[in-house]
């Protein structure tokens, strides 16, 4: 076997995290890509990869690459942060087994099919609310951020009181996964804020006895988990399982809104809504970024990453990277986009990515029924947050059937 | 646990001894190769596995166990017994049942390393559950499932025993990689010492410590009769019947009929159900590629799958749909809803 000569990174100063950036992510991520396999960024000391190989690569390699030291900017080894660290996205084996099988065995698809009858009734309810107000609306606050509200917290079992606080804790939360700008460090202000109404809902007095909330009660009882992870858990799923689904939604609906075509395809085939959610989820990334720290000195492509150095993944960039997709900026449902890391991929891929799936599924065959055709009626607006892609207004006009 | 030596180590899906092989994604992940045959105590083989490609195998945590198709069209389960830290590789033990009807007598005796042989799983009916004290009594082969977990809870600090026993010290298996444990192992070949002491070893009902049992039959029902005090959900077992046969091993092609758009494709040995949809232009949704993440999820309308993934039980054979990224058919011909 040929050593290979490591080399040191090409180096850029460029802020991911500013403004500018988190607003228009894509041609930061393509000069990212063409720079090299890893990047070091030198405003953040860290080893930058936007390419889809190493980025996949470093996903599923837990072993080398972990979790626990933190999935942001901030070394947890160093530097504790305003919240408990989460059970399964801030842990590492062998921690991170008893959680993650617990609530994966909870969020399978199969599992999730108890809910596919009343999620697709939901979502025709809401859609016949929204156009019974008129053919115009904003499709973030109208749709897309009111079904998830309308059939996960329930699905959780989590009580009425202060749901609204669900969308701005999920916000903060992952704001504050780079607690140096202005967003993180209002995120961790607000998000420590509203951290005692959050952890009131992880009670199991105050959780429905049906619900995501009931079934890790029921598995504390069984002794898989403590009855601690049981309610760390329930934080996971509120932090963790709106805010990014919301996102997906509002990816697909910018999707079909911009190119007519794919939604008329949506219309004559429905069984296209699963590819049509991953190929946006794709497209858009609504989950842009993720760290980890090198357990080891470990090789990445050319470069030597020391111990201890923090590792940002640029998930976006991966689903966008022209060695592995064609033509990969447009939204195309006649891609596979199969093997996106959009939910990411290994051990920590999205534990609740079923759940995104039915809640978008349901969603857009409730469109298709009625809707003939979606215009933007002014400038689609991004909602910036350092660790998600979100949208703060996609304005639209509806033709009907 | 030792994550690398002194040189840095690569990050790739490929073990470092193996150049990449490009077309590595799209290998089914059912298969795996015989990379080493070790005899590891009276009667008991070592067998290591690793994927063809040289890639990263499906994770897995203490107490899996994986399904091997052997050549003679045999279909056995073992316990995954090496260290869960290193991607590359898989450990099973196999102790050479008397009476074997074909698995345990075909891997000592036929199977050679090198061989390919198709894998299922892993799959965990056996969790390690979070605890701050353990008890682990394994009974001869028994000792395989546990011998990870024994790992694992030291690693994490926990307090922790276990009572191994055996026909005769040189029947049992792995006393090298205990000996570390010192007075936490309590090895009692039969022969020594007669039959496991388990009340002693157990003790009095209390609440907190978890116990792990497996091995034999009788022992597995007398470790129930101690625990009968105790709170519910204390002890977990691992059954193995010796020589465990599920179904015949399928190694020819199969036909899979699509209901919805009438088309039928052929399923060879050497591609995975998606990879033969995929060619035949036919989208479905998948992620893993490796039976875990349930992306792939097809409705089965006729026909019997075999199922390979992490996430159905091999018993659940009412089971309406399968994961195509892995599983393949017992059956001439499987009609799915596509």
């Amino acid at each position: 076997m040929t050593m290979l000569t490591l080399a040191d990174p090409p180096a850029s100063d460029l802020d991911p995290f500013s403004h500018e950036m988190l607003d228009n992510p894509f041609p930061m991520h393509a000069e990212l890509r063409e720079a090299g396999p890893v990047v070091y960024l030198t405003r953040y000391d860290v080893y930058a990869l936007a390419r889809y190989e190493q980025v996949h690569a470093s996903l599923v390699n837990w072993q080398q690459l972990e979790s626990s030291a933190g999935v942001g900017l901030t070394n947890l080894r160093r530097t504790e942060q305003f919240r408990p660290p989460s059970l399964l996205l801030e842990a590492d084996p062998p921690r991170h087994d008893a959680p993650r099988r617990v609530l994966g065995q909870i969020l399978t698809s199969r599992s999730l099919r108890r809910f596919r009858e009343s999620w697709f009734s939901e979502a025709e309810a809401l859609v016949a609310d929204v156009l019974s107000a008129g053919p115009e609306f904003d499709a973030v606050t109208a749709l897309a951020q009111a079904l998830p509200m309308r059939v996960f917290p329930d699905a959780v079992g989590i009580g009425t009181e202060g749901r609204e606080n669900l969308l701005p804790y999920g916000d903060h939360q992952f704001n504050a996964f780079v607690p140096t700008n202005d967003l993180g460090r209002n995120g961790e202000e607000r998000g420590s804020a509203l951290l005692p109404w959050i952890n009131a809902q992880t009670s199991r007095d105050a959780l429905a006895p049906v619900g995501f909330g009931a079934d890790l009660a029921a598995a504390a009882d069984r002794g898989d988990i403590t009855p601690g992870m049981a309610a760390a858990l329930v934080r996971t799923m509120l932090s963790a399982g709106i805010d990014t689904t919301v996102g997906g939604i509002c990816a697909v609906l910018c999707a079909f809104a911009t190119h007519p075509d794919q939604w008329q395809r949506l219309r004559e085939d429905p069984s296209l809504a699963r590819i049509a959610f991953d190929e946006a989820v794709r497209w858009q990334s609504p989950l842009q970024t993720f760290f980890r720290t090198a357990a080891v000195d470990v090789r990445i492509g050319d470069v030597a990453v020391p111990e201890g150095a923090k590792v940002l993944m640029f998930l976006a960039s991966a689903n966008r990277d022209p060695r592995r997709w064609d033509d990969p900026d447009q939204f195309d449902l006649s891609r596979d986009p199969s093997g996106h890391v959009g939910f990411g991929m290994g051990i920590h891929q999205c534990v609740g990515q079923h759940v995104a799936r039915l809640e978008a599924e349901a969603l857009l065959l409730a469109l298709a029924r009625r809707i003939r055709r979606f215009d933007l009626t002014g400038p689609v607006k991004q909602h910036h947050n350092n660790t998600l892609r979100a949208w703060e207004s996609i304005p639209l006009r509806v033709t009907l059937d | 646990v030792v994550l690398g030596s002194g040189d840095p180590a690569e990050v790739t899906e490929t073990a470092p001894t193996t150049p990449p092989v490009s077309r590595q994604r799209n290998e089914p992940a059912s298969t795996v190769r015989v990379v080493s045959k070790t005899l590891v105590a009276d009667g008991v083989l070592s067998l290591e596995l690793a994927a063809p490609s040289g890639g990263r195998l499906p994770d897995w945590t203490p107490g899996s166990h994986v399904d091997l198709f052997l050549p003679n069209d045999t279909v056995r389960q073992y316990s995954l017994c090496g260290d869960r830290f290193d991607p590359f590789r898989y450990r099973v033990a196999v102790l050479r049942e008397p009476t074997s009807q074909g698995g345990s007598a075909f891997v000592h005796d036929e199977l050679e390393a090198g061989a390919t042989i198709g894998l299922g799983g892993p799959r965990n009916h056996f969790p390690l559950v979070p605890s701050e004290s353990y008890l682990f009594i394994a009974g001869g082969i028994g000792i395989t499932p546990l011998l990870p977990m024994v790992h694992q809870a030291h690693l994490l600090g926990a307090e922790w025993r276990l009572l191994y026993g055996g026909r005769r010290r040189d029947s049992m298996a792995f006393l090298d990689e205990l000996a570390r444990y010192r007075d936490r192992v309590l090895v009692r070949p039969e022969d020594e010492h007669g039959l496991l002491d388990l009340p002693d070893f157990i003790g009095a009902p209390r609440t907190g410590p978890r116990i792990y049992a497996c091995g034999p039959a009788p022992l597995l029902a007398a470790a129930a009769a101690v625990c009968d005090s105790w709170p519910a959900h204390t002890l977990r077992v691992e059954r193995f019947a010796s020589d465990r046969t599920r179904r015949p091993a399928r190694r020819t092609p199969f036909e899979v009929v699509l209901a919805r758009s009438g088309i039928t494709v052929s399923v060879t040995p050497d591609i995975s159900v998606l990879d033969a949809l995929n060619r035949a232009g036919v989208e479905l949704l998948s992620s893993c590629r490796r039976g875990v993440c349930g992306t792939c999820e097809t409705t089965v309308l006729e026909g019997r799958p075999d199922h390979r993934d992490t996430l159905l039980d091999e018993e659940d054979e009412t089971a309406d749909h399968m994961y195509v990224c892995v599983s393949r058919s017992r059956d001439d011909r499987l009609v799915l809803d596509l």
